[in-house]
């Protein structure tokens, strides 16, 4: 080898965060190639937002050629929803909002019904009627392997039998980067484009892109609720008034989203991409922890997956 | 327990620390780290677990709620007395965790202030070969555990072979437990050039052996003092300075079609990851199958136009001119073809519960290309302790071995040691959809020198119609058997001849006979196949179906058929039944057949044409033949032919 190739190999390298987002890209436009009706499962977190750019990168110049479906358990943040329908518009996206109909009318809740009812209905239940509704063959989900135990062991092509749902033990082998597609009549296919994908290399892309994201995520003074250790933002007078009465202006941000009375908030600073960084780095709690659901037993996920939900 | 508790507070953030940087500095460094994927390999015995455990926890990926669950479930589970069990860390499910075993690949992630990990962590037990395979395949680097108190074990050779087949070109081993045997420099000097004189045979590039304890800390993040004879790399530093970007194949460019980009009529992108080669703005292109060329007009990405493009990279690619191009095409420089054949020689890794099933047609899956694929034949399985090739019919779930397969639309793929990317592909059950194989295409063999595989395992599935009339009622009629007299030699050996001949004659007799010859049936039966040895066999198949029916019917065929080897006849015979299959060898020299036929040889010799037998693919004469036959004694022979297939 001369010494110019030599140093022209120097030049075919990528950095981490794009060599993720190559994978991602690939695995993106391979669900778009090889199934019939494909959906975008989106949360409005910042792992979604990281997807869904992912996904318009794909497809460029061209349109994504499916739709994104946000799973609303009906108590979201209010300026979860206010993101959701602006970023859609403004990026001409096709969106589709499912909710459990049945379970809304019955007005459940989590102030109300607690968060294991809430949970089934509002989310597991209505994401399941939302795939079976539209007969979605594929779904992209934002998760990463990094978050929690079980999800280290599952496939980026995650197989889920005609009632979605997952088995541990009987997951495709998955090798280099070619992924088996191939499902039976009502079966279908979970994807999970930034599997590889740490905390940090969300945080990076995100301020490498300036991707927008919910400001719940930034710190700033905001009426809080401390129930039992978790700090929850009065975000609607569905909040129990003597609960609601208790609130205390903090500065606070939220590390995830979900349904505003099961997402503790941490008192933070941080109003900046580098400082939540830096936050990050620097604290000592992983991010899930704020997520009031993860508390009942030690492979509380897992069970949850195998009953189908993400 | 409180030791450790008060361990885990004093614990300083030491790789990732952000001290001596503001944020932004840092991010904008992190932002430039590149990534190493790794494989570890060994058992829970080894201290697998327990080494990962240190390489991430001295890294600070170790969170403190991560750490309190970690000394919780340590108090209630752990397997490791009175030190932190980091394998309770890293083992994910609930099952695993009871019978403390990891019993699937896992990812994990860390970060140092050099460089981004990636490890694939899989189990080293001997029926968790699926799973070791899985985890290499997309590694660069393997760690190989092992128990300086056992030394080279056979676990370990398994581990390295499963990893070398892989196509791993770095591997350390981990020389783990150091501290069980004193740090003992000849302990490992002995392991060490055990492995090393072990590793030879399986062509890995870059080996190293390092000497650690992971339980101990020793070698893992820093060297250790009690060590002072080794003067290499601790693992981690090692970890971070190994080389493994040139891994890529940066030379010939592949270019699989994944996606067709038209949003407008103004632009029509071919979308697709870059397997290798780079692919550069103005480069002249081809596209297969369809040879067509054109140059580069443009690499796309959201970021805007780019001058190159190579491997890994996502990108789009649009060219000058308006070709018609589809997901499982390639785009390629017309300079660097790859092999275009439908009939290739690989290693399979055999990962379905279910056993091997020849008479099964797989759907199979290489790179953006989906066909349906059979397997001709299992040439031998490896066994993985002793790395000897055993003879077998079928595989189980761990079986590694060499096999022939045919598919239906040709591929366009690279030997696997060549190219990672085009030299792979998996194999889907029709019926199940479950991933059944994986495999690895080698070029050891050029394909016309590969058996290909016509008869049906499954001879049942063959049915005979129900006929109203009986064998004996046609034998009375016609007064002869159904059989047939299948000719083979070379072109221009005078097979056309003597079939014409032996039909004439018999019909003259009164005989019912039909002849069937390469050109008549070539023109339309076999209209769509080639000359390659792929398509060659499935034409010979047609043929040896025809005759059987025929035969089946009371009716003589003659066949008058090139059918190069021994593998291929022996096969025609068995699909029409050997009591009534007759092989006559035209038994005549090249220079012989090249006098009868000098233009098609001519062309051959300029390589106009290509896949003919005697010329540049080979030609096996029958090792048995009921006759055979030269110009000489053609005369004398025929009527002994004629009376074998009409007693009378």
């Amino acid at each position: 080898m001369s010494k110019s190739q030599i140093k022209e190999k120097n030049n075919f390298i990528l950095n981490h965060l794009r060599e993720l987002e190559a994978e991602s890209i690939h695995i993106i436009r391979e669900v778009a190639s090889e199934f019939e009706n494909p959906v975008m499962l989106y949360s409005i977190g910042k792992d979604s937002s990281v997807m869904v750019r992912l996904a318009e990168k794909a497809f460029y110049p061209g349109k994504v050629p499916f739709p994104l479906m946000h799973i609303d358990s009906k108590w979201k943040f209010k300026e979860m929803i206010a993101f959701r329908d602006s970023y859609a518009k403004k990026n001409n996206w096709d969106l589709i909002v499912h909710f459990n109909e049945e379970g809304y009318k019955q007005g459940i809740g989590p102030f109300t019904h607690g968060s294991k009812v809430h949970t089934d209905v509002m989310k597991t239940e209505a994401l399941l009627g939302g795939l079976n509704k539209y007969k979605f063959d594929a779904a992209f989900g934002g998760a990463r392997r990094d978050e929690e135990k079980s999800r280290a062991k599952e496939r980026i092509f995650s197989f889920r039998d005609r009632f979605h749902q997952w088995d541990p033990k009987n997951q495709r082998p998955e090798l280099w980067d070619i992924y088996n597609t191939r499902v039976h009549k009502g079966e279908s296919i979970r994807v999970f484009p930034i599997s590889n994908w740490t905390e940090l290399d969300v945080w990076q892309y995100i301020r490498l892109e300036k991707i927008p994201i919910v400001p719940l995520y930034f710190a700033r003074e905001r009426p809080v609720v401390d129930i039992d250790g978790s700090l929850i933002l009065v975000d609607d007078d569905r909040m129990p008034p003597e609960l609601a009465a208790r609130a205390v202006m903090k500065k606070v941000r939220f590390r995830t989203l979900g349904c505003y009375p099961l997402t503790g908030a941490v008192e933070s600073d941080a109003d900046t991409i580098e400082k939540i960084v830096e936050e990050m780095m620097t604290i000592t709690k992983s991010e899930r922890t704020t997520r009031v659901i993860d508390f009942d037993q030690d492979a509380s996920m897992e069970q949850k997956k195998r009953e189908g939900y993400f | 327990m409180i030791k450790q508790e008060q361990e885990l507070k004093n614990f300083v953030p030491r790789r990732m620390s952000t001290d001596t940087l503001n944020i932004k500095e840092f991010l904008d460094r992190d932002e430039k780290k590149d990534m190493l994927r790794f494989l570890t390999a060994g058992s829970v015995d080894d201290g697998k677990s327990t080494l990962i455990g240190r390489l991430m926890f001295d890294s600070k990926k170790l969170y403190e709620d991560h750490l309190s669950a970690l000394i919780r479930d340590s108090k209630r589970v752990g397997h490791a007395g009175e030190e932190i069990d980091y394998a309770l860390l890293l083992d994910g499910l609930k099952a695993e965790r009871e019978q403390g075993i990891t019993i699937d690949v896992a990812y994990r992630y860390f970060s140092t202030n050099k460089r981004k990990f990636i490890i694939a962590d899989t189990p080293g037990h001997e029926q968790y070969t699926r799973n070791m395979v899985t985890g290499a395949s997309t590694a660069n680097l393997a760690i190989i555990l092992t128990d300086a108190t056992k030394g080279v074990v056979t676990q370990t050779k398994r581990h390295t072979f499963i990893v070398s087949l892989l196509g791993i070109k770095h591997i350390v081993l981990a020389v783990n437990k150091m501290d069980l045997v004193d740090y003992d420099e000849g302990i490992f000097d002995k392991i060490s050039n055990d492995y090393k004189r072990f590793i030879t045979q399986l062509n890995v590039p870059d080996v190293e052996c390092i000497p650690i304890s992971a339980l101990k800390g020793d070698n893992v993040v820093d060297i250790s003092d009690k060590m002072k004879w080794y003067h290499g790399k601790s693992m981690m530093e090692y970890l971070e300075t190994v080389h493994v970007s040139s891994d890529h194949n940066f030379d010939d460019l592949r270019f699989p079609v994944q996606y067709v980009l038209r949003p407008d009529r103004d632009f029509r992108g071919f979308s697709g990851r870059i397997a290798s080669g780079v692919i550069k703005t103005g480069d002249e292109v081809m596209v297969l199958p369809s040879m067509k060329k054109s140059l580069v007009k443009s690499i796309t990405t959201c970021e805007g136009k780019r001058e190159y493009a190579f491997p890994p990279q996502s990108v789009t690619i649009t060219l000058k001119d308006e070709i018609d191009i589809s997901r499982g095409e390639m785009i390629i420089h017309p300079d660097n073809v790859p092999k275009i054949d439908r009939h290739f020689e690989s290693m399979l890794v055999w990962m379905d519960e279910t056993m091997m099933d020849l008479s099964k047609t797989f759907y199979i899956k290489h790179n953006t290309n989906t066909s349906r694929a059979r397997i001709d034949i299992v040439q031998y399985k490896i066994d993985v302790n002793t790395l000897k090739r055993q003879k077998k019919d079928k595989f189980v779930l761990n079986d590694i071995g060499r096999v022939v397969i045919t598919t239906n639309k040709p591929l366009f793929f690279d030997p696997y040691r060549r190219n990672r990317n085009t030299g792979s592909f998996i194999l889907i059950d029709p019926v199940t959809h479950n991933t059944c194989a994986v495999g690895m295409i080698l070029d050891k063999r050029a394909s016309d020198k590969l058996p290909s595989r016509i008869t049906d395992i499954d001879r049942e599935k063959i049915r005979r119609g129900k006929s109203l009339i009986s064998t004996e009622q046609r034998i009375r009629r016609n007064r002869h058997k159904g059989s047939t007299i299948w000719i083979t030699g070379l072109h221009g050996s005078g097979k056309n001849d003597l079939a014409y001949t032996l039909e004439k004659q018999l019909f003259d007799i009164g005989a019912s006979v039909v002849l069937l010859d390469g050109s008549t049936v070539r023109s339309g039966l076999s209209r769509e196949l080639d000359y390659s040895p792929a398509d060659r066999a499935e034409h010979l198949r047609r043929v040896a179906h025809i005759a059987r029916i025929l035969n089946d019917q009371g009716i003589i065929t003659v066949c008058s058929f090139i059918s190069p080897n021994d593998n291929m006849r022996n096969q025609i015979r068995e699909i029409i039944g050997g009591e009534r299959f007759i092989l006559i060898y035209m038994d005549e020299d090249i220079d012989y057949c090249r006098a009868n036929k000098p233009d098609l040889y001519e062309q051959a010799d300029n390589g106009l044409i290509s896949n003919i037998p005697g010329v540049d693919i080979e030609y096996e004469a029958p090792a048995k033949a009921d006759f055979i036959i030269n110009h000489k004694n053609i005369e004398s022979s025929i009527l002994k032919i004629v009376h074998a297939v009409y007693p009378e």
